[in-house]
């Protein structure tokens, strides 16, 4: 076999389980990252030669184990005093690798590594740099690239980040039922904050950052993989699928924000849309609505409309009445408000954000949809006010350009 | 003799092809079809969504509906051709071809056809190749 191009994604898919389980026998962070290394050394040293093992993740994780053992011993010898206690802890480990793979302990390992990336006190950032080091194995050098700093800031961030957890507590007994579900909802959040780092990038930046929402999607899928039956996990997969798939379509050639219902549909992509659709489908079965199902039900609504006139308001309306009563925003309500102006108008969706002008003062979309609204309700002056306050709030260039838009709009 | 070649894979491993490994591997399979195609020996050619797309319906007295694929593999069935071959060991070459054009881990289950129905889809209905 001269071609080992495969290798490459055998190790980066197998790296979860292997990565989980070493830190499981290590209880350190670093050890485990260090005995993976070695394991994936002599994987591309032996597998071109030997084929692919028939399961490649128990290889990597008896080579890896065995490769740190004598490390340890190693490192055990140099010194005057043996650290008994080091060595017996890790004798103990040692029972059947096959039974240890096919029980439950793989799910808990995986959902243990992603749960220590989500350590409360590490800001949000660090925590999806985190995950992309640890758990997805990208360099710092990628990390650094997607996230617009230096390597070598990016470094410093994630070996504190690493230290920040390190004098933790990480809890290695296997969960209940209601704390896995727990672990669950924490993990899930911080993939969606990771996706949504790379798809609220904007055009000049979409790029760079593209990698933040492609790895997402390889986070949640892993996730999916290991809770099949969750309606939410499906949930939340359908949604970053489904909003993926319209990347090509977001910006057009000047790097202009290109809203919905002006994208061009034959950019999106259909093997994501057709697989966020089975997955929302599937998750509705369940009848156990949750706030990603809901926001995975709207965009499927986008996804099946063939032009943004065959868009169904009505039930995207019906929906996010339904997110407002399952998770409660103001931002929710906006969102709302824009269906409710397709379905009912712009005077009742005016009617509707009004309240929510003091606690979204200074979000940039309020004063564009209200500047919207009032373009469509014919009161020029108060929408280019409107329109003014969200440029001065715009986080981006080509938010801005966009409003500026409207504005050229507003003055012809 | 018509053959089903159905192509089992680690879905992690494929789903974490990266998109160069990924366009140069369906530049090659796409190669081997074509000389499939101009020999007039290649029938229906279908990839599947992941296995976490799946739903069963278990038969029986009271039917099921269950959540994924049918078992439970560390291979899963991720896609399939039909192929005219002369013989098993025909076939066999035909899968050797494609296992070239895409090495590594995996298999193909090499399984005769006993009827094989012509599509009666309307165009508009096939999913994008």
């Amino acid at each position: 076999m001269t071609d080992i191009g495969w290798i490459d994604p055998v190790l980066v898919s197998a790296r979860p389980q292997v990565m989980g389980a070493l830190l499981r026998y290590f209880r350190d962070l670093d050890t485990a990252e260090e005995a993976f290394q070695e394991a994936c050394l002599r994987a591309v040293k032996t597998w071109p030669q030997n084929g692919p093992p028939r399961h490649a993740a128990a290889w990597l994780i008896m080579v890896g184990r065995n490769a740190a053992m004598d490390d340890v011993r190693r490192r055990a010898r140099q010194t005057t005093l043996p650290d008994e206690a080091v060595l017996s802890d890790l004798d103990d480990v040692e029972t059947p690798m096959a039974e240890r793979l096919d029980g439950e302990h793989y799910k808990d390992d995986i959902l243990r590594l992603l749960l220590i990336c989500c350590h409360p006190d590490l800001p949000a950032t660090q925590q999806i740099a985190l995950a992309l080091r640890v758990v997805c194995g990208l360099s710092v050098k990628q990390i650094a690239r997607a996230f617009l700093v230096g390597e070598a800031a990016m470094e410093q961030r994630i070996t504190r980040a690493k230290a920040r957890i390190a004098g933790g507590d990480i809890a290695f007994e296997t969960p209940g039922a209601v704390e896995r579900a727990e672990r669950l909802a924490v993990v899930a959040a911080m993939i969606y904050l990771t996706f949504n780092e790379g798809y609220s990038a904007s055009a000049g930046e979409a790029e760079a950052r593209k990698p933040l929402a492609e790895e997402a999607i390889w986070l949640v899928r892993l996730l999916l993989r290991l809770f099949p039956t969750e309606p939410e996990i499906m949930g939340l997969t359908a949604l970053m699928l489904l909003q993926q798939a319209r990347a090509k379509a977001r910006f057009d050639r000047d790097g202009n924000v290109v809203l919905l219902e002006d994208q061009d549909r034959s950019l999106w992509s259909l093997p994501r849309i057709a697989e966020g659709l089975a997955l929302i489908d599937k998750a509705m079965r369940h009848r156990n609505p949750g706030p990603y199902q809901v926001q995975a039900a709207i965009a499927a609504l986008h996804a099946r409309a063939k032009r943004a006139e065959d868009t169904d308001w009505v039930q995207i309306d019906l929906l996010y009445a339904n997110l407002e009563r399952l998770q409660p925003s103001p931002v929710v309500t906006l969102n709302r408000a824009v269906a409710v102006s397709k379905v009912k108008g712009p005077e009742a969706a005016l009617e509707m954000i009004e309240p929510l002008a003091g606690r979204l003062e200074s979000y940039f979309y309020f004063h564009g949809v209200k500047g919207a609204l009032l373009q469509q309700l014919a009161r020029p002056e108060e929408a280019r006010a409107a329109f003014g306050r969200a440029i001065s709030l715009a986080n981006t260039a080509a938010e801005a350009a966009h409003i500026r838009q409207h504005l050229d709009r507003l003055t012809r | 003799m018509l053959y089903a070649i159905l192509c089992y894979n680690s879905e992690e491993a494929v789903g974490s092809w990266s998109k160069e490994y990924h366009d140069q591997t369906m530049a090659r399979l796409h190669t081997v079809q074509d000389k499939l195609a101009k020999q007039g020996r290649l029938g229906p050619v279908a990839r599947l969504l992941p296995t976490t797309a799946a739903t069963t319906l278990r038969k029986g007295r009271e039917e099921m509906v269950i959540d994924g694929p049918f078992a439970e593999t560390k291979e899963q069935l991720l896609g399939f051709y039909i192929v005219d071959c002369a013989s098993l060991e025909a076939a066999i070459d035909t899968a050797k071809d494609l296992a070239k054009a895409n090495p590594g881990t995996g298999s193909y289950e090499i399984r005769p056809v006993a009827e094989l129905h012509a599509s009666r889809l309307p165009d508009a209905k096939k999913p994008a190749a």
